[in-house]
């Protein structure tokens, strides 16, 4: 077994392939504003059903990481990083990613990071990269 | 404070089967030997025993927060229900719970509404065969992930190691946590260990192998993380008003639960991972008793991984936020003999991931005067507390 991949669903399919074209789509109500991941149906902050996915700038910061040393399948390829980025549209709009293009040793909390993306099948799995200074 | 429903339970009895590395028996087998077990010990036969739960029941994979490795499940409810030939009033297995204590919580609530008298308790794991025989350690549907991990399992985040690595970075952080503070934790669960002659780990553990292991995901090493076992605990949740009547005389009362999540449910986005849901579930115990921290004489906080431990620390109030390094720092106060001893049978980190259940066990045996070689003098007042993560439960236990 290699990486895991997502089902896709309705709710989903704009996260795992906006990367086609280049952009991270993530849920944004119509009517209040919020942003809100993982995307769902109805708005957690007002309840409104107008939850559609919206480009965000791609800017994000580290909030936490891991280096995951460990070889849990046969194939895979060690060490990587696990991180926690905070999106820079709203306090609190975080995604649990890979930090990618650097040695993993770099990283840091508090790192400033862009989206990159890398493509499974029809998947184009959002990743971060060290943000171009 | 007016009586809460758990202040109507008793643990009645305790039973646990070997626990080992290399077992012959199969995970069936060691969970009737716990089962029957507890059930003499509560001085019953299998005739009374109305009720039987278990955590996570027999799940092979599963799309919530708990999601099952190989042998991580344990026989499930019905197959110990036709074993034994038991008729109950109510049966339950699920992981979809607050950690691995709502099997406990559950029993409770059965028998202080009336539904059953005496309800059985189990958690089983084979972990240690399976994973022998397993190339994978996780179980991924090859037609995508779906559910919670679907976010986690696309970026490598496979297992406890990463998730909470993720908690442990944060707390560093935040707080200046190290690495020696954690080690506090492994070498205190080591020394009991070795007054333990069931711990599976009994050889010596220094600081210099805690700190040249090798690194499982940074900041945690091998040492901070728990070792898979074959091994099954039962307990039986009865009414208080069997007390007289167990044999042993030494019921444990069932003080007060607590099992309240207080953010999201989620691995990945819970707001503030310097603490976890330990803290929402530890002020919910506080809030149901009159007890306060320093009653208490003897824990067995989860320590699937050291820091763990700290966050139940924090979380249940034992110090302040983000205290929890200093607290366990040089090992002194969580000792044996120490102001709150810690993982006196060796905890998960040294006697085995028996997922909360030992811990269970143990404080059972503290507080009955029964652990031997490694008795804490005079407790009366234990704790014992389960989970990760957005994953908490815990049990305030009492003598008479
Ligand atoms: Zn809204």
């Amino acid at each position: 077994m290699g990486w895991p991949t997502p089902a896709i669903d309705a709710h989903n399919r704009a996260f795992w392939t906006g990367g086609r074209d280049g952009r991270l789509l993530i849920a944004c109500c119509g009517c209040c504003g919020a942003w809100t991941h993982p995307p769902v149906p109805r708005c957690p902050s007002c309840a409104s059903e107008r939850v559609e996915p919206a480009p965000v700038s791609g800017r994000a910061q580290v909030y936490s990481y891991t280096i995951n040393r460990q070889r849990w399948t046969p194939e895979l390829e060690v060490p990587y990083v696990i991180a926690i980025v905070e999106l820079a549209e709203q306090h609190g709009l975080r995604l649990l990613t890979n930090i990618v293009g650097c040695a993993v040793e770099q990283v840091s909390i508090g790192m400033a990071v862009e989206v990159d993306f890398a493509q499974r099948g029809e998947v184009f799995v959002p990743v971060f990269r060290r943000a171009a200074t | 404070m007016s009586e809460r429903f758990e202040q109507r339970c008793i643990i009645s009895g305790i039973g646990q089967s070997e626990v080992g590395r290399r077992l012959t028996r199969d995970v069936l087998a060691l969970t009737l030997d716990a089962c029957h077990e507890a059930i003499a010990d509560a001085g019953l036969a299998r005739e009374d025993v109305d009720g039987v739960i278990s955590w996570p029941g027999a799940v092979s994979r599963a799309e919530g927060l708990a999601p099952p490795g190989p042998g991580s499940s344990g026989p499930g409810t019905g197959a110990v229900i036709d074993a034994l030939r038991l008729r109950t009033n109510w049966h339950y297995g699920g992981p979809e719970s607050p950690g691995m204590f709502a099997a406990v919580i559950h029993a409770c609530m059965a028998v202080a509404c009336g539904l059953c008298r005496h309800v059985l308790v189990y958690r089983a794991l084979n972990e240690a065969t399976a994973w022998r025989a397993a190339t994978e350690r996780v179980s991924v549907d090859p037609d995508g992930v779906r559910g919670t991990m679907s976010w986690m399992l696309p970026y490598g985040a496979f297992s406890g190691p990463n998730w909470i690595g993720l908690w442990a970075m944060r707390h560093m952080h935040e707080f200046g946590t190290t690495r020696e503070q954690l080690a506090a934790v492994a070498l205190n669960a080591r020394r009991n260990a070795q007054r333990n002659p069931k711990a599976v780990m009994q050889g010596e553990l220094r600081i210099d192998d805690y700190l040249s292991s090798k690194m499982i995901s940074d900041p945690l090493c091998l040492f901070d993380c728990d070792l898979a076992v074959d091994g099954a605990t039962a307990v039986i949740v009865s009414t208080s008003e069997h007390a007289p009547d167990v044999p042993h005389g030494k019921p444990v009362h069932v003080e007060a639960v607590g099992s309240a999540l207080q953010g999201r449910a989620s691995w990945d986005q819970w707001a503030d991972m310097t603490e976890t849901a330990a803290t929402g579930a530890g002020r919910h115990l506080w809030s149901r008793t009159d007890c306060t921290p320093g009653d208490v004489d003897v824990a067995g906080l989860y320590d699937g991984f050291s820091v763990l431990t700290l966050f139940w620390l924090e979380g249940l109030g034992f110090c302040d936020k983000g205290e929890g390094g200093p607290f366990v720092e040089g090992g002194s106060r969580i000792a044996l003999d120490g102001e709150l001893p810690l993982a006196t049978g060796g905890g998960q980190l040294s006697a085995g991931r028996l997922h909360a259940f030992g811990h269970l066990h143990e404080v059972c045996l503290q507080l009955r005067g029964q652990a031997s070689g490694r008795q804490v003098a005079d407790a009366k007042v234990g704790l014992v507390s389960a989970g990760a993560g957005p994953l908490a439960s815990c049990l305030l236990l009492r003598t008479a």
